[in-house]
């Protein structure tokens, strides 16, 4: 897969990382079966439920094409035909969107031509910037659930990121690119993690359960922009409601020339990914904060603080949201404008449980989000295929991830010896 | 025996006494301070009191500025006053004493914002109750997925169905009935879904309501930009269903062609409101459903179908948040936009908290919300200084404010979102 590469440069050496999965299943009554079958156990339900999301992703494509009625009224084979073709442009048209057509790149590569190695390349890097907001909105949303918290709120948290981040990005003048830069990114990271704050605290204090929170808090925050870029942020030369270009210093360096915007916010996702994995696993303050999600009672009885646990949870969450929206305004837009982000906070749960709310699941979930959706650009583009056939693709994965019993049934596999899949939250009146 | 109504019992704490009354005598405080000071004796605030399009003409209310305001201020501290001072404050009125304390300061706010201009009253009412329509009916769809302990958080999702079924089928058979029934089948279709996957498959109930909320922004948005766009004229031009008249009522001045002279979703609003409403509260199955919403082990050892009760009630609930997305198409504007309710759903979600799970509470709230909508487009024309994203904010925060129990606890049923296993 695209995703090897970078993943064996910066996450955790190899050895590390089939731990990880290893650790997951282990944490599951079955230990019996041998390794390698644990793993199969593992990412079957999820990997089939992409399979099974992409086959209904077909169904739909199919009998939306208005010349598959055409060709049926003349014979069946001609109405088959039809029907596979219409699937094999869109998805080849994915393919090639998302990860780039092997015959260009060969035919660039030997011309030696720079500028048309770029472009032939250029598919497969932007797959890894759309994938970027999505490791972090994973994660946020994956450490939510470690937390025994239902992070809903990624969007707004995202937003009030990218506002902090564009603000320290074109109001201060004459730093340096290595302070700059570093300053705006934690400034999304806290916008983030003040939009997080409020309703953990409120959960925490009052036992108001935090989704209603924090989807009031995504309507609090969309409003927010809207006013600060029809006011005190609002570009002066414009009419549009759009913020001021952010400083060059403050933007994450971008690796290639143009049209590739593969830039350097994609590595701190990757460190970031690990820096979760190592606070969550290997640290005291991970382990109660995941003893908070997993049992509050226990936690209380063992001396850890549900508390602060639930509020550091929310915090953090909203901080890792913070730095999706920071890394989009300084690594790809280099402005804030109104609706800048689609639908991040929605897909961050999907990718969140796609992963197993595990740092290094998060991060090939998001993955292939990312490609996903840079693909189906390119599906609408060569298709006709409207992008939002992959909402309604990754609806059905979050429907299967989330039902395992419905994959399970299709596939006949069996069930696992118990628990592993039980409820991720309380009720709903918190407490 | 018939389910006798179970006499709620109205705990009022004392500190909630204080809290309330407090707050009477500071929006009374707020008044004197922040409108009264800035108006000068003399100037007159005009209230119109004829809707747009209406042919009878209405005289114009005129007062002046300064005596009311200065008038409403006194009653808000005086209530608030006798709120604190009397043994138990106004008791189990304290809310409709609180619903006038509100209504009374957002009439002062009025006659501030509008001194030495006019404005349209009527009109305002008249959009307060447009707006409040789909409001009103995505809350009662959560109350009727919540009080059997299902949350539902895709209201949103079900009325973008609603809606853009609605317009598609209504466009397509060229009638609207068959429009609207499309539109609350399709949303009752993905009440299935939601009730098969967090009812039989015990899944996380949040999970599920967005996993339909994805589908149904992708589903709509792919059949209208494949279909609707393209072919508008044949597709997605079903109309709007004609307002009707109620003979003599409607003749009422002011409130006759406000509240009498609206299409069929006005009235199936208030209909379904008074029978979801006596439905909970007095009949046999409106028992069952809170009862398997508190404590459905419970009410299982009482031989109550706790699975069925609730399948009914989420495909009820569901079919009532399709009838409500329809509105935004046949029933306002006469056409499908892609993602064109806009959170609509979720402010129902907060509305339906904000009245505290029940019925004319919804209402309430959808009121107060939609009244904030209709009043944010207006600021700009009034020239007051509060930005309107402001006022678009309120309603969420005043959500958040509820549920953090500060001015009175919400009542969350206790079973909301935990799933039903049987022992054994």
């Amino acid at each position: 897969m695209s995703d090897e590469k970078p993943k064996a440069q910066e996450s955790p050496p190899k050895k590390d990382a089939g731990q990880i999965f290893i650790e997951e299943v282990t944490e599951g009554p079955g230990r019996q079966s041998a390794g390698w079958r644990r793993i199969l156990n593992v990412i079957a339900v999820p990997v089939l439920a992409i399979f099974t999301g992409l086959v209904l992703g077909a169904v739909v494509i199919i009998f939306t094409n208005l010349a598959l009625y055409e060709a049926l009224k003349v014979s069946i084979p001609d109405g088959l035909k039809v029907a596979w073709d219409s699937v094999a442009v869109a998805y080849g048209a994915l393919f090639t969107g998302a990860f780039g057509s092997p015959q260009q790149m060969v035919a660039a590569i030997s011309s030696g031509d720079l500028v048309a190695i770029r472009q032939a390349f250029y598919p497969f890097f932007e797959s890894l910037v759309a994938a970027t907001p999505y490791i972090f909105g994973g994660l946020s949303v994956a450490l939510g659930f470690r937390v025994g918290l239902f992070n809903i709120g990624a969007e707004g948290q995202l937003f009030m990121g990218a506002i902090f981040a564009t603000y320290v990005g074109y109001s201060i003048t004459g730093l340096p690119l290595f302070i700059h830069m570093p300053l705006a990114f934690l400034a999304g990271a806290l916008g983030g993690a003040l939009w997080g704050f409020i309703p953990g605290f409120l959960k925490a204090k009052t036992g108001a359960h935090e989704v209603i929170n924090t989807i009031m808090m995504n309507y609090i925050a969309f409003r927010l922009s809207d006013w600060l870029l029809n006011g005190p942020m609002k570009r002066p030369e414009t009419f549009n409601p759009v913020s001021p270009m952010i400083e060059a210093t403050a933007r994450l360096p971008r690796l290639f020339g143009d049209p590739i915007r593969f830039h350097f916010g994609f590595f701190i996702a990757l460190f970031v990914t690990w820096l979760v994995y190592w606070f969550l696993w290997k640290t005291k303050w991970g382990f109660s904060l995941r003893m908070v999600g997993s049992n509050p009672r226990a936690a209380r009885y063992a001396g850890a603080s549900v508390f602060i646990g639930i509020i550091m949870g929310m915090t953090l969450a909203g901080a890792l949201a913070g730095m999706a929206g920071g890394n989009e305004v300084l690594g790809v837009n280099y402005n804030l404008a109104m609706a800048f982000s689609s639908g991040y906070g929605f897909d961050s749960i999907a990718i969140a449980l796609l992963g197993k709310s595990h740092p290094l699941g998060v991060l090939l979930s998001a993955l292939l989000f990312g490609a996903l959706r840079n693909g189906a650009t390119n599906m609408q583009l060569k298709a006709g295929i409207p992008i939002d056939i992959i909402s309604i693709m990754q609806a059905l994965i979050l429907v299967f991830i989330a039902a395992p019993a419905i994959i399970r049934t299709i596939y006949r596999l069996r069930a696992p010896a118990e628990g592993d899949e039980g409820a991720l939250l309380t009720s709903w009146g918190g407490g | 025996m018939a389910t006798v109504a179970i006499k709620r019992v109205e705990h009022v704490s004392p500190t909630r006494q204080w809290v309330i009354g407090l707050l009477f005598i500071l929006l009374g405080v707020a008044i004197w301070f922040l409108f009264s000071q800035s108006v000068e004796t003399g100037i007159l605030t005009k209230f119109g009191m004829t809707i747009g399009g209406s042919t009878a003409k209405i005289p114009d209310i005129i007062i002046p500025t300064l005596t009311a305001l200065n008038t409403l201020a006194i009653i808000c501290i005086l209530l608030g006053i006798v709120q604190i001072a009397k043994p138990g404050g106004f008791g189990r009125y304290t809310n409709w004493v609180l619903a006038l304390v509100a209504g009374l300061f957002i009439l002062a706010f009025l006659a501030w914002a509008a001194a030495g201009k006019s404005i349209n009253l009527a009109g305002l009412i008249n959009t307060t109750l447009l707006k409040a329509v789909p409001l009103t009916l995505g809350a009662m769809s959560g109350i009727l997925c919540e009080r059997s302990g299902v949350v539902n958080i895709a209201i949103e999702g079900m009325m973008l169905m609603g809606a853009m079924m609605g317009a598609l089928v209504g466009s397509v058979t060229g009638n609207l009935w068959m429009g609207m029934l499309a539109g609350v089948l399709s949303a009752a279709l993905l009440g299935l879904v939601h009730g098969v996957l967090s009812i039989k498959y015990a899944t996380d109930q949040i999970i599920s309501g967005t996993a339909i909320n994805i589908f149904s922004i992708g589903m709509t948005s792919y059949i209208s930009a494949k279909f609707m766009q393209p072919f508008q004229t044949t597709l997605n031009n079903p109309g709007v269903f004609p307002p009707i008249e109620i003979p003599v009522l409607s003749q009422i001045p002011v409130l006759g062609p406000i509240l009498f002279k609206q299409n069929i979703f006005f009235y199936g609003m208030f209909i379904l409101l008074v029978v979801i409403h006596f439905g909970l509260y007095y009949t046999r199955w409106g028992l069952r459903v809170r009862s398997v919403g508190e404590h459905p082990r419970a009410a299982d050892t009482l031989g109550i179908n706790v699975f069925r009760t609730r399948y009914i009630a989420v495909l009820l609930g569901s079919m009532v948040a399709g009838f409500g997305g329809a509105y935004f198409t046949i029933g306002s504007v006469g056409g499908f936009d892609e993602v064109m309710t806009a959170g609509r759903g979720f402010i129902s979600l907060a509305a339906m908290i904000f009245g505290n799970w029940n019925p004319f509470g919804a209402l309430g709230a959808g009121l107060l919300f939609g009244f904030a909508d209709s009043l944010a487009s207006r600021m700009a024309i009034l020239g007051v200084k509060i930005p309107s994203e402001f006022l678009l904010m309120a309603p969420y925060i005043a959500t958040m404010v509820v549920l953090a129990g500060v001015v009175g606890r919400s009542r969350v049923p206790a079973a909301d979102g935990v799933p039903y296993k049987k022992e054994g």
